[in-house]
């Protein structure tokens, strides 16, 4: 006996429906797998953007409703109205932004995301036939924490917002996650008449906010990336609770992928750090330490001319860069002087921290918008063992990231964080504004190092005078 | 206790669905270089704006008679998703954009 759809109950609809979603859920992997290498890169993108639009087509057209009914005419127009709306302003948002606010951007969006899960969460709540009641109070708890979370993230690394540092935070934060665990038991626990259970509901809403805000609220800037990368999983895991509600696979997978993923970068972030996620959400960078009283040096400067003539007859030559260059605007000065190195001869590479710039990678973003080749750019442990044969090493707009003191000195709050190690190289040049203090308050023993010679000021300046002084050789 | 198994039971394909997914994304990311860490969570970002399938299922079934509270909430989920969507995938595509660029030289 064969079965036929209409014994089952389903239209032909339906099983394309659920077809396109497996499609969209294979091209969501494809197109993540494929990210994973610069060549393919874009293509993945692109399949994956593929595979949410046709999600999105076959839902508007196929979905049927809990009546059995598909999605009307003017419900139909409603949201075609809505998503090219979202879509002309997301473009134009995207297109416009700088690279070097990269981060704010990706935490504005991400915070759109988490907000639009919770709206879900929210609706869905008060609906009858929704069975799943601690899946929706759990994506809407972790939908709006993922949104007040990010739009402070955003916040904090547009230097619209400082950070608080007080100590009541974390008792405050606790007591939050004990009333949230509390409230979301006593909905479920107790028989609650409708206006009461939208009351909580928004009562649970409001605290899931302020939590969000409380919790970003005391991270120092140095460890937002993990933050956004932490956040950008919660989003993840939000849209997936959705995803129960709705029996869809597509937003299931979609979502516990992206919150899977996003939680191993975490990870390997904190891991770049020598940090664990425990101690980047509760403890925050502190100045100073035993490791101020120490000895220091004398700090020694260089003429531009010196270390012109020091660059040219150089073999090898590695650049170190920080968030410092990009904030100058210096990478592509910092570019056409590699161009003018390498033709005189000069072996010249990029040695990328994994956690250069505001979040992992935002370094080679930022070169590679002015054209710095990627096979350029090599990572920290891969230029570490050549360092010691390296001529000169030119550190420009960096500091953490090339602080011995991680290496030997267990005082300092950023001791075993892995760096690059520049003091190892036979000379060393740091580019800076001034003497200050790298984004963890910390002294850089590397300036003070016999090798190491200042060339002060801002860093396009100063490359730019250094590739006209070069010329001039 | 008895709860707990007949919740897993009722749910098993998604719980199913769930572990593997986390598992793939481990797989997945694990061996990315860092030099695509930045485009990849952007990228992984649009991905999560999955949410809009939720949003258009909610605002599509919602009733039209009258301007509800959920009609408002169900335009912003639409409009916040696709925000979510739209531009994290552009965002994406220029950045990548600019690493592809380098091939040719």
């Amino acid at each position: 006996m064969n079965t036929s759809l209409q014994d089952l109950g389903v239209s032909t609809g339906d099983v394309f429906l659920e077809i396109s979603y497996l499609v969209a859920a294979v091209l969501f992997v494809i197109g993540l797998k494929l990210m994973s290498h610069p060549e393919s890169a874009r293509k993945g993108n692109f399949w994956a953007a593929g595979g949410m639009g046709l999600a999105m087509i076959t839902t508007l057209l196929l979905h049927r409703g809990d009546d059995g009914s598909l999605i009307s005419l003017n419900n139909g127009i409603i949201i075609v109205v809505a998503i090219i709306f979202g879509s002309i302003l997301g473009t134009i948002i995207a297109r416009r932004i700088k690279m070097t606010a990269m981060p704010q951007l990706v935490s504005f969006f991400n915070a759109t995301g988490g907000a639009a899960s919770a709206l879900v969460a929210l609706m869905e709540y008060s609906n009858p036939n929704n069975t799943s009641a601690l899946v929706t109070l759990l994506g809407l708890v972790i939908g709006a924490i993922a949104f007040s979370g990010s739009m402070i993230a955003y916040g904090k690394l547009d230097g619209k917002i400082g950070d608080i540092f007080a100590g009541w935070v974390k008792y405050f934060n606790m007591v939050l996650m004990v009333i949230t665990i509390a409230l979301i038991y006593f909905m479920l626990a107790y028989d609650l008449d409708a206006s009461t259970q939208s009351a909580l509901a928004y009562a649970l809403l409001a605290i899931a906010l302020i939590y969000g805000i409380m919790f970003v609220m005391p991270i120092g800037g140095a460890d937002m990336p993990v933050v956004i990368s932490l956040l950008n999983s919660l989003t993840g895991i939000a849209a997936a609770m959705a995803g129960f509600i709705y029996h869809n696979q597509a937003m299931i997978l979609g979502g516990i992928f992206v919150g899977s993923a996003g939680s191993i970068l975490t990870i390997l972030m904190t891991k770049a750090m020598n940090r664990s996620l425990l101690n980047v959400i509760i403890g925050s960078f502190g100045g100073g330490g035993a490791a101020a009283d120490k000895e220091h040096g004398n700090i020694k400067e260089i003429t531009l001319s010196d270390a012109s003539v020091l660059l040219s007859y150089s073999q090898t030559v590695v650049i170190v860069p920080g968030y410092g260059l990009a904030v100058a605007q210096a990478q592509y000065a910092c570019n056409d002087l590699v161009k003018l190195l390498e033709d005189k001869g000069v072996d010249v590479k990029f040695a990328i921290h994994p956690v250069a710039g505001r979040m992992p990678g935002h370094m080679n973003v930022l070169l590679a918008e002015a054209d710095v080749p990627y096979t350029k750019l090599v990572e920290m442990d891969t230029i570490n063992p050549s360092l010691p044969n390296t001529d000169v090493t030119i550190v420009i707009g960096a500091n953490d990231v090339v602080n011995p003191a991680a290496l030997d000195d267990p005082s300092s709050p950023i001791y075993g964080m892995p760096i690059i190690n520049a003091h190892e190289s036979k000379n060393i040049i740091v580019m800076k504004r001034g003497m200050g203090k790298g984004y963890a308050g910390i002294e850089n023993f590397l300036f003070f190092n016999d090798k190491t010679r200042m060339l002060f000021g801002n860093a396009k300046d100063s490359i730019q005078a250094l590739v006209n002084e070069i010329k001039q050789l | 206790m008895e709860d707990f198994l007949v919740y897993f039971y009722q749910n098993k394909e998604a719980i199913f669905i769930i572990t593997l997914s986390i598992f793939l994304g481990v797989e997945v990311i694990s061996n990315v270089p860092s030099v695509l860490h930045t485009p990849l969570m952007s990228g992984a970002n649009a991905i999560s704006g999955v949410i809009i399938i939720g949003g258009i299922i909610l605002l599509g079934h919602s009733s039209l008679e009258g301007i509800s509270l959920n009609l408002i909430l169900g335009v912003f989920a639409v409009i916040l998703g696709t925000l979510n969507v739209v531009g994290g995938f552009v965002v994406t595509d220029r950045m990548l954009e600019m690493f592809k660029k380098k091939k040719k030289n």
